[in-house]
């Protein structure tokens, strides 16, 4: 045991400095060795990272170093990262070996931040303090952003990028609130020690890592960003939306979880915000009518069952959930991806009868699909039942939403499954409408499902109560006989009626009609929510950004100026004042020492010589004050010298008389 | 050996007048002697041990002007050590982004020599009246620097930057001498100012005398609303000289809060304390909003200085807080100084690397429009990875400095004054200014301007990716940084809860 302690030890920060360092030098070297090789290099490094991960997972491992704030940069495995993190670097080594069999999406700077991505994900696994869980939850944000907006040249991508960035950050800032409360609660910051801050300042902790978690994992209200998210590439969406990112604002709410509980409301808080988003952002998804697009809707509404496992308490169910549904969710956007790149498009209507026409593809698929539905004995089944028992634990309405919520994952799922099933249509509409196909898929890409397929199934096990019990955190109850008829029986009978509801190809694009058709298409722009932010708070910050320039430019700026230009006026009364009264005094010195001069060289014509020359300096001298006076300058620095004599001389004044100097 | 590093580069800059000396030479003597004082700063930083609170290491003094209590002090602790190490790189950096000055070089190098020493100079200062002479000095360079140097409506705003900063400095020096008077036996020195504060529980006179040193900060540091001469003074100055000033001029505001208000007017800070704060708030979210409207890629990264310049403002304020004196409070003061002190050296760094950055597109087109490019990600990928490396780091970005001190200043300013946390926003704000800004400039097809942008040249990204290198350092393993900033920042907490 200590063997595998110390091995571990030494191994946990290679996991993460590793592809870190690796993904740093492909996206910075720009040689023809990196550009050739930087696919494999890439799968290469993660499948090592995820070989390496088993042994401080299964023996747990802590190492750490200095940081900031007093806290450390410190990695664990003790916790659900020991599930989580083979999961994500295993699910990330698939992923970029599916990702080899496209040009695009092997070439150095993709497989680089791709990279970097992942080693952040692991970090924010790993994590053992807030500054370090800030370092990899920012990075990983910031990675998110580049690889979402990979294809720079069309703005809009880009703008995706921005978008799914700037939305995680504003939630990311509860992280730094945390941060001030858990430094005010007289803590070291580390997570664990946070369910142990006293007062007001624990209610500030939990409420910021709760938006922040919110924020990242799509949940309500900040669900939009993974719409616009979807125009990464879809490996990107495959780890992005799966395993790493997304399911980690579930993951750092289930590690928190004693925090949430003990303020008492942050709990019921993150548990009905998991349910309200598994429900609605289910119905989301079912009314999509994009592959793409219904996949990242459930990838937000099978979060909201991780974080409905958090809020009550049914941590070790909810990382079951988490890892099954990594597996799943990988599966399925690799695969939509592959359909992208053969056909061209991933609208539904165009991907009717896939299936048929590649059948590894299309079996692996389908397997998926069923355990997203919720299907015995699939892996997705047994996890969200096992979170369900927690719910229903805590309260009987959390129950019936959570139900509610599996019953629209059998919806979507099962839409899917039949459009792609179905018999291909002999024109399939909108065929190479986002790009040429390439009507083949690769096999590195079947590949690549085959063990996330063998996830799919099997990582239900997780959820057996004997395995239950053995995973970090709390376990809930075993679901009863009469829960597990029940969830099957809502997947069935929901899945029966979707099957028979679902139009053929041409209506699979939905132009619905009547009265439910403003309901869905509300449902289908993800509640309109992109919109009314940028026009509740982009547009107005805009506004106020332009405002205030304005206001900088022509109110800040020209007060100084004229600020100047009354100096300058000031300076021209005084040089006038000077000219008129200054220099004429002098001048009338000079000629009346001038007239005595002539009165006296009257009387004394032996020092008249003298005392004219003296008048005539003096007249000269007056000529010569009076003609630099001409130039304002020499005025505005008279004026300022005789100001700053004058004040200073106050000043000490004020404080000789009122001030006591010892 | 501190003042050898101090006056080092005059002498250069001296010898450069010399007649007969080439162009050629004088570029690579600015850049032999400001990688000579990195190397020496470097050797400084590794002999470096912490001195006690009140006391300096590398200190000498020597009579300088015995009537007035002035005398050649300086020395360094955990407050200037950092600053004279970042001072040291830039120029270092700028030394090398110059090689292909073609405007008379040697001028250039000897003045830019003779900045160096008055920034170092000053940040080494324990004595007032040398502290305002370097202060004032370094007015004048860079108004020569601009005037000099710099392009579009360079003379007017040289002058309006040396006017302002130049009346800035006469309220700065009222407050010396406020200080000077109080003080008996008179002296202008630091140490001893700060060890026993003259003007300490003298109620308003105290008030009176700091808001004097504090107008003559906040217009060189700047915060709103003495920020207008900078937009212009950075827009039209050459891109070594934006650079420095700032990259390490503003810093000589920031530093003077700490070095001077701070310690030597206990009270009367913390009565000032709110007002710092709201200002320092005021700063953070108007610079970023001011700098999200802009469309000049300068006039945006001089903007984005007083968005950075509030963070400091906010915790230097909120250490003036001194709350319950609860532990915990300590703590969170002691934070906020060091967060501080800590963006004063990351700051320098990132914007010294945007501002050089600038400088490469200017020698491109002549034109710093952010909607005239466009692409430069495939055209120019090397100076577009910079760009963003350099744009993360200054939106805040974890495993950059500017995060490590942003975080410390947020955990203590909010942990000490819960308001700071409006200033939260202020990150937002600066992630949509960096995001906008590299999308203009890098994204999308090639566009306008870009069709014939060359790629960064080694010596224009040598010294960008060194600054950029350091932020990396800071901001993966501050340690080094910390443990010479910390004990210097608990002092400080420790005498402003006099």
């Amino acid at each position: 045991m200590s063997a595998a302690v110390s091995s571990g030890t030494v191994l946990l920060p290679a996991i993460v400095i590793g592809p870190a360092l690796v993904g740093a030098l492909l996206v910075l070297v720009r040689t023809r060795l990196v550009a050739t090789t930087a696919g494999w290099v890439g799968v290469v490094t993660v499948g090592l990272a995820a070989v390496a991960s088993v042994i401080p997972a299964a023996g747990g491992a802590t190492a750490s170093t200095d940081f900031m704030l007093g806290a450390e940069l410190g990695v664990t495995t003790f916790g659900p990262a020991a599930v989580i993190l083979p999961v994500i670097l295993a699910v990330a080594a698939l992923v970029l070996l599916a990702a080899t069999a496209t040009p695009e999406t092997r070439a150095a700077r993709f497989t680089g931040l791709m990279l970097l991505f992942t080693a952040a994900a692991a970090l924010t696994v790993l994590a053992t303090s807030l500054p370090t869980l800030l370092l990899g939850w920012e990075v990983m944000g910031a990675a998110s952003y580049a690889l979402i907006g990979y294809r720079y040249v069309d703005p809009h991508r880009v703008g995706s990028g921005a978008t799914a960035f700037l939305t995680t950050r504003t939630a990311d800032l509860g992280l730094y609130l945390a941060t001030a409360a858990a430094l005010a609660g007289g803590t070291d910051l580390s997570l664990s020690s946070l369910a142990s801050i006293e007062g007001g300042w624990r209610d500030v902790a939990a409420a910021g890592i709760l938006v922040a978690a919110l924020g990242k994992a799509a949940q309500l209200p900040f669900s939009f960003w993974l719409a616009r998210a979807m125009d990464g590439p879809s490996p990107v969406s495959a780890l992005l939306h799966s395993a790493a990112m997304v399911a980690l604002g579930g993951y750092l709410l289930l590690q928190v979880s004693p925090l949430l509980a003990a303020t008492g409301w942050a709990d019921d808080a993150a548990a009905w915000t998991g349910a309200a988003t598994a429900l609605v952002l289910g119905a989301v998804a079912l009314a999509q009518r994009d592959l793409k697009q219904l996949l990242a809707a459930s990838t937000a509404a099978q979060l909201g069952f991780v974080v409905l496992a958090a809020g009550v308490g049914a941590t070790s169910a909810g990382t079951a959930h988490l890892a099954a549904h990594a597996a799943v969710k990988a599966l399925l956007f690799l695969a939509a991806g592959a359909w992208l790149e053969a056909l061209g498009s991933k609208r539904l209507s165009t991907l009717t009868g896939a299936a048929r026409r590649w059948p590894a593809v299309g079996l692996l698929t389908a397997v998926a699909l069923l355990s997203l539905a919720g299907m015995p004995p699939l892996a997705l089944w047994a996890t969200k039942d096992a979170v369900l028992a927690g719910a229903l634990e805590h309260s009987l309405a959390l129950y019936v939403v959570g139900l509610l919520g599996s019953a629209m994952a059998a919806g979507y799922a099962v839409k899917a499954l039949v459009i792609l099933v179905s018999h291909q249509p002999d024109v399939a509409p909108h065929l190479d409408e986002e790009e040429p196909g390439t009507r083949e898929i690769s096999p590195r890409v079947t590949l690549a499902l085959l063990p996330l397929g063998l996830g799919a199934v099997t990582l239900g096990l997780l959820a057996w109560p004997s395995v239950l019990e053995s995973l970090p955190g709390d376990a809930p109850l075993a679901p009863a006989a009469w829960e597990l008829v029940a969830s099957t029986a809502v997947v069935v009978v929901v899945g029966a009626l979707v099957a028979s509801l679902v139009p053929g190809p041409s209506g699979a694009d939905g132009r619905q009609r009547g009265v439910g058709a403003r309901l869905v298409s509300w449902l289908h722009s993800w509640l309109g929510l992109e919109a009314l932010i940028t026009a509740v708070v982009v547009r107005p910050v805009l506004r106020a950004a332009d405002a205030a320039a304005r206001l900088d430019d022509r109110v800040l700026a020209r007060g100084v100026g004229l600020a100047a230009a009354v100096a300058l006026r000031l300076a021209a009364a005084t040089a006038r004042l000077d000219d008129g009264f200054l220099a004429r005094g002098v001048d009338r010195i000079s000629t009346g020492t001038l007239q005595a001069a002539h009165t006296t060289a009257r009387g004394d014509a032996g020092l008249s010589a003298t005392v004219s020359g003296v008048a005539l300096s003096a007249r000269r001298a007056g000529r010569l004050v009076r003609r630099s006076s001409a130039s304002g300058q020499l005025h505005l620095y008279y004026l300022q010298l005789v100001a700053g004599v004058l004040l200073t001389a106050v000043v000490l004044t004020v404080i000789l008389l009122v001030g006591s100097p010892r | 050996m501190l003042s050898l590093l101090v006056f080092l580069p005059a002498v250069a800059a001296a010898l450069l007048l010399l007649p007969g000396v080439s162009d050629r030479w004088a570029r690579w003597c600015f850049v032999g002697v400001t990688a000579l004082e990195t190397a020496l700063v470097v050797a400084m930083w590794v002999g470096y041990e912490s001195p006690g609170s009140g006391e300096l290491a590398y200190a000498q003094q020597r009579p300088w002007i015995p009537g007035i209590g002035a005398s050649y002090h300086v020395g360094l602790d955990g407050l200037s050590l950092p600053l004279v190490a970042m001072t040291c790189v830039i120029f270092a950096a700028c030394a090398v982004f110059a090689l292909a000055e073609s405007s008379r070089p040697r001028q250039q190098a000897v003045l830019f020599l003779a900045l160096m020493t008055t920034c170092l100079g000053l940040f080494a200062a324990a004595d007032l009246v040398l502290f305002f002479v370097f202060f004032d000095l370094s007015i004048v360079g860079m108004y020569l620097s601009i005037n000099g140097w710099g392009h579009g409506e360079r003379r007017r705003s040289a002058l309006m930057f040396f006017l302002y900063t130049f009346l800035g400095s006469l309220a700065l020096l009222l407050g010396f001498v406020g200080l000077y008077v109080a003080s008996a036996p008179h002296t202008f020195d630091m140490v001893a100012l700060a060890a026993d504060p003259p003007l300490q529980g003298s109620g308003t006179t105290g008030v009176a005398v700091l808001g004097a040193v504090l107008l003559g900060l906040a217009v060189k540091t700047p915060t709103v609303p003495f920020h207008t001469w900078l937009p212009p003074a950075h827009t039209d100055a050459p891109a070594i000289g934006s650079a420095v000033l700032a990259g390490v001029m503003l810093k000589m505001g920031t530093y003077g809060f700490v070095r001077i208000a701070m310690p030597m007017f206990p009270d009367a800070w913390r009565d000032w304390a709110p007002v710092l704060i709201v200002v320092g708030i005021v700063s953070v979210l108007w610079g970023a909003l001011v700098a999200l409207a802009q469309t000049d890629l300068k006039r945006m990264i001089a903007y984005t200085s007083v968005n950075h310049m509030g963070y400091i403002l906010i915790g230097l304020g909120a250490a003036g807080l001194l709350g319950d004196g609860s532990a915990a409070t300590d703590e969170a003061r002691r934070t906020a100084i060091s967060g501080a002190v800590t963006q004063m050296v990351s700051h320098g760094l990132l914007t010294g690397a945007l501002f050089l950055l600038a400088g490469v597109v200017w020698a491109r087109h002549q034109d710093y429009g952010l909607d005239r490019y466009g692409g430069l990600a495939s055209k120019a990928p090397q100076f577009a990875t910079l760009f963003v490396l350099a744009a993360l780091g200054s939106l805040g970005l974890p495993g950059l400095s500017g995060f490590v001190a942003e975080l410390q200043i947020f955990a203590g300013g909010i942990a000490t004054a819960p308001v700071v946390a409006v200033a939260l926003l202020g990150i937002l704000l600066m992630t949509a200014v960096m995001l906008r800004a590299v999308q203009s400039l890098l994204t999308g097809p090639v566009d306008g301007l870009s069709s014939d942008f060359t790629d960064v040249r080694t010596r224009e990204w040598v010294p960008v990716a060194g600054l950029l290198a350091l932020s990396v350092l800071i901001g993966l393993a501050p340690s080094f940084l910390l443990d010479v900033i910390e004990p210097a920042a608990q002092s400080v907490a420790a005498l402003v809860g006099r």
